[in-house]
């Protein structure tokens, strides 16, 4: 029996739905909605990673659902590009769900079975998302996501904090919605026809398509987390619980990738190219201020925020390459580039997740955030630490992990750039590519950070003495995740073949099948590059083995433990490590000038001593503040509108609908 | 793909630079000892060192953990590779196709990754500061480095090692002006990434003027010794990437067997000067302070974007 890949995703979505409307039956118990919902929600994960996984090669299939507004249905789609993101929300899912079946607890704000409610609204909605095809369908799975995510992230609601984090979420969340309805308007140009195939269909001159992708890009570019729009992400990715920071950082942001990529390559289909070099400026300016502000927080959960709003300036850039090259006609390039963002849209699911989920980890056995207070956790929590060790050398993008292959596409992709017909742009990309190995260094320097104050060293505080490792069904959702970081990093060329369907039918071209066997990576000639990271693992094992065994032949294995040298000083303590400020004083130092800094030095004859130090985005000055004013402003003329008689109300709308009346005759 | 020559020569590299790399920093130091009018030690000292070390037990402290313990042996694996990717002898060599000039940047990065760790892993002050302040070099050598091996990449139109070499070694005798700058920023990354004067000094254990040392300082027995190796392999493969870039001359194309065999001691001579040369530049300049550190490689950074640019307009 031949099962339909489409009605089989909505099939799963629904799944999800009923799942965790199931949780409502009894809302406090944590059995139900751990040990049977979750689970269930993981294998529905896997059963839609599945699905997507062998439709990436069949052609698009279309439906209509008997759903929606009358003369209104809700249209569906499954193409390769829908399939990819199809499989890695299944893929994912799969992993955080396991992991949140031994995470949730009992008496943490919302009620177990409430959350469980939300989260596979999320999830089912994120699902529908990435198959709906009219612009109708779209906004209502859009807006499910928005706001169940935002119940979520408050979960917690009892701290202000974290409702105000919500709050800011919520807003840019809408003022990004409603640039993509706009964008959605200018697309079907008058038509009155909203559905996606229609968009296809038109050929919108250039004034138009114009609005429209710098809508699209200013919407997504909201969700997604591109500067100067990525305030909330810092806030609500640690005002979340850890699983669901990781569904929104790896999964959620992905929605918004998946998006630009629809609009810009797919409905509007020709992209002009100086689109990519806006997409590549910000993705830029996004990937090296997330990543510098990531190397001065002193929260684990905000540094990885940071770290997601680096990773998805990375992916922008590689969207804005693939642009400029699609623009110029440069047709395999422009595969390439696209292959480049795909994958690190992949990877960046994978090792975020992960990393998110360790700190929950941590979050729970230590009941603590902030990185000045942990410290040595390798030796109570090895699981936990050697899953993240996985993660942090992924997501510093060193090899044979699965971090590398994407930047080395990514990087091969700026390399070709010479052949670029406009001089000027010649000169300006290999810049580019100096700032992507700058942010790609950096990485390095916050990942050593990360993992060397949170797992190394003494424990920062007595009570890390009782840190306890993972419970089982966190273990197997970390498992499974650093399992697909490795795996990705070592079988490149089969992902690669994976996503040339992806690229054949948004860019004409595919590298799958240029690829020179299965062992060597080499996207275009391989005389140009190559890389193959089985050979390189084989390679380095090899050494290391080779090393080890020699030594305890020709020498011994002899061992003692004592108390630390540190240079024959008796006294130190844990006090004396470097803590997460001291760890970011370089990179602040060298990058001075993105910092607002507010520093209080105490006096040379202080009694009591006291240094304090904020750094604060300089953007909020700058635009959110000024913005925040003129809102006000505007908003104190309207209240002359505002006399607190309900006739008087019911007069504005009499004279509102017969404004509207006149408009629309 | 696999030719005889190429196993040979792939052999041949790693032995020669896993056996020899501890001479080369045996020769800098003589020279350096010669330079500054002092009595050298012999060319063999540290063979004399790492056999000392090697068979002393190790003294590990208390809640050293397993990633401390397996540190040194990732670190010394990473060089290794790192020296067998860099073609020195002949540019026939079957791991290249493995790992291009991106991926050895990515070698050398992962094994100060690991460095890095190690040393904050006891959780001792110097540790965690040398770590930082390696992390601080790094973050901004990286990125120097791979411009400059981008330029050579822009020229050859490749990121393989001995696809560029191959070029370079093979075009007519002209001076590129982006492999010059490139030449200057080179020789300022390699001397921040080796612990060299003026960015760290090899040869003091003062706190505030060591960044690699620092890191090491828990280090003792087998474990020292496999880190002071690697050490000495960073040199060397530092030392061989100058020469595959800038003095690409000597070394044998494929199939070549008599250009294998004199590729050695042309290696060697390349390879004495270039130490020689090292130690002068150590001798005449002073130890800078660290917060100079990052101007210093910014410089560096910057030239290497200048000889990619200079590239694309001038020979583009």
């Amino acid at each position: 029996m031949e099962i339909d890949p489409l009605q089989a995703t909505l099939a799963c979505a629904a799944a999800w739905l009923l799942i965790g409307f199931g949780g409502l039956l009894r809302p406090g118990s944590l059995v139900l909605s751990a040990r049977v919902l979750f689970p269930a929600g993981a294998a529905i994960g896997l059963l839609i990673a599945v699905i997507a996984f062998t439709s990436l090669f069949r052609p698009p299939q279309a439906l209509v659902l008997p759903l929606g507004l009358p003369d209104l249905p809700f249209h569906a789609r499954l193409d390769a590009l829908s399939a990819f993101f199809l499989l890695l929300l299944g893929a994912v899912s799969a992993g955080v769900s396991l992991f949140a079946s031994g995470y949730l607890r009992r008496g943490e704000g919302t009620p177990p079975g409430l959350q469980c409610v939300y989260y596979h609204v999320f999830l089912a909605s994120m699902a529908l998302v990435l198959v709906a095809d009219d612009a109708y369908f779209f906004m209502v799975a859009w807006e499910t996501m928005a706001l169940s995510s935002f119940f979520l992230v408050t979960s917690d609601h009892r701290h202000a904090e974290i409702r105000r984090a919500g709050y800011l979420y919520l807003l840019i969340a809408h003022v990004g919605a409603i640039a993509i309805l706009l964008c959605f308007g200018a697309l079907q140009a008058g038509t009155g026809d909203y559905t996606f195939a229609t968009m296809r269909e038109l050929q919108p001159d250039a004034g138009v398509a114009t609005a429209a992708f710098l809508l699209a890009l200013f919407g997504f570019g909201a969700k997604a987390g591109i500067v100067p729009l990525h305030v909330w992400l810092p806030e609500a990715h640690p005002a979340a619980p850890s699983p669901v920071s990781a569904l929104m950082s790896a999964v959620m942001l992905k929605t918004a990738v998946y998006g630009l990529l629809r609009v810009t390559l797919d409905l509007i289909a020709f992209p002009l190219w100086w689109w990519g070099v806006i997409a590549l400026a910000l993705g830029l300016i996004s990937a090296l201020g997330g990543i510098v502000y990531a190397a001065v927080q002193t929260d684990m959960k905000r540094l990885l925020a940071y770290s997601s709003i680096e990773n998805i300036g990375l992916i922008i850039a590689g969207f804005g390459l693939t642009l400029l090259f699609r623009g110029f006609g440069m047709g395999i390039l422009a595969a390439l580039a696209l292959t480049a963002t795909l994958y690190h849209c992949l990877n960046h699911a994978f090792f975020k997740s992960l990393l998110f989920l360790c700190t929950g980890s941590v979050l729970h056995s230590t009941r603590e955030r902030s990185l000045g207070k942990l410290g040595g956790l390798i030796h109570r929590m090895p699981w936990v630490a050697w899953c993240a060790l996985i993660g942090s050398v992924a997501i510093a993008g060193l090899p044979p992990l699965n971090g590398f292959v994407s930047e080395w596409l990514l990087l091969q992709a700026f390399l070709f750039t010479p052949g670029l017909p406009q001089a000027y742009l010649n000169m300006l990309v290999p810049v580019a590519a100096a700032l992507v190995a700058l942010t790609a260094a950096l990485s390095g320097y916050v990942m050593v950070k990360f993992y060397g104050i949170v797992f190394l060293g003494q424990p920062r505080e007595a009570k890390l003495a009782e840190a306890h490792d993972a419970g089982i069904w966190e273990r197997a959702g970390l498992a499974w995740l650093a399992a697909m970081c490795i795996v990705l990093g070592l079988v490149p060329t089969t992902v690669i073949g994976l996503l040339d369907p992806i690229t054949r039918a948004l860019t004409g071209y595919g590298i799958g099948s240029a690829a020179h066997g299965w062992l060597f990576l080499a996207p275009l000639q391989p005389e140009r590059a190559s890389y193959s990271p089985l050979l390189f693992l084989a390679g380095t094992a090899l050494l290391v083995a080779l090393a080890w065994l020699s030594v305890r032949v020709f020498y011994h294995g002899r061992m003692r433990r004592a108390a630390p040298w540190d240079c024959g000083f008796p006294y130190q303590d844990a006090r004396m490590q470097d803590s997460a400020e001291g760890f970011g004083q370089p990179v602040r130092q060298v990058f001075e000038p993105f910092f607002r800094i507010d520093q209080q030095v105490p006096a040379p004859l202080d009694e009591r001593p006291a240094f304090r130090e904020v750094h604060e985005d300089r953007l909020w000055y700058w635009l959110y503040l000024p913005v925040a004013r003129a809102a006000e402003f505007v908003t104190t003329l309207v209240t002359v509108l505002q006399r607190g008689r309900i006739s008087v109300y019911l007069t504005y709308s009499f004279a509102t609908l017969l404004v509207l009346l006149l408009f629309v005759r | 793909m696999l030719s005889l020559q190429g196993l040979v020569s792939q052999f041949a590299v790693l032995a020669l630079a896993v056996l020899l790399a501890p001479m080369l920093t045996g020769w800098v130091n003589q020279c350096r000892a010669w330079l500054q009018n002092r009595s050298a030690p012999g060319l063999l000292q540290p063979y004399r060192v790492l056999t000392k070390l090697f068979s002393k037990e190790v003294v590990l402290a208390h809640n050293a953990s397993p990633l401390f313990r397996s540190a040194p042996y990732a670190i010394f694996g990473c060089l290794a590779l790192a020296a067998a990717i860099v073609p020195t002898l002949g540019t026939d060599l079957p791991l290249n196709a493995a790992a291009d000039a991106i991926a050895l940047v990515g070698l050398l990065a992962l094994a100060r990754l690991f460095i890095a760790l190690a040393g904050m892993d006891v959780g001792t002050a110097f540790g965690s500061l040398g770590a930082r302040r390696e992390m601080l070099v790094g973050f901004l050598a990286e990125p120097a480095l791979l411009m400059v091996l981008f330029t050579a990449s822009l020229i050859s139109s490749s990121t393989s090692l001995a696809t560029i070499v191959q070029t370079l070694a093979h075009r007519e005798f002209v001076i590129y002006p982006s492999m010059a700058f490139a030449g200057v920023a080179f020789t300022m990354v390699s001397l921040a990434e080796n612990a060299r004067i003026p960015v760290d000094n090899p040869a003091t254990h003062l706190e505030l003027t060591m960044i690699h040392e620092a890191m090491v300082l828990e280090y003792s027995g087998r474990h020292l010794a496999l880190i002071e190796w690697a050490a000495s392999l960073k040199l060397f493969v530092y030392s061989c990437i100058g020469l595959a870039l800038f003095l690409p001359f000597g070394v044998a194309g494929p199939g070549d067997w008599v250009g294998l065999l004199v590729a050695m001691p042309v290696l060697g001579v390349k390879l004495a000067v270039g130490g020689f040369l090292l130690a002068l530049i150590e001798t005449l300049s002073a130890k800078m302070r660290i917060f100079r550190a990052p101007e210093f490689l910014g410089t560096a950074f910057l030239l290497a974007v200048l000889a990619m640019l200079v590239h694309v307009l001038l020979e583009g």
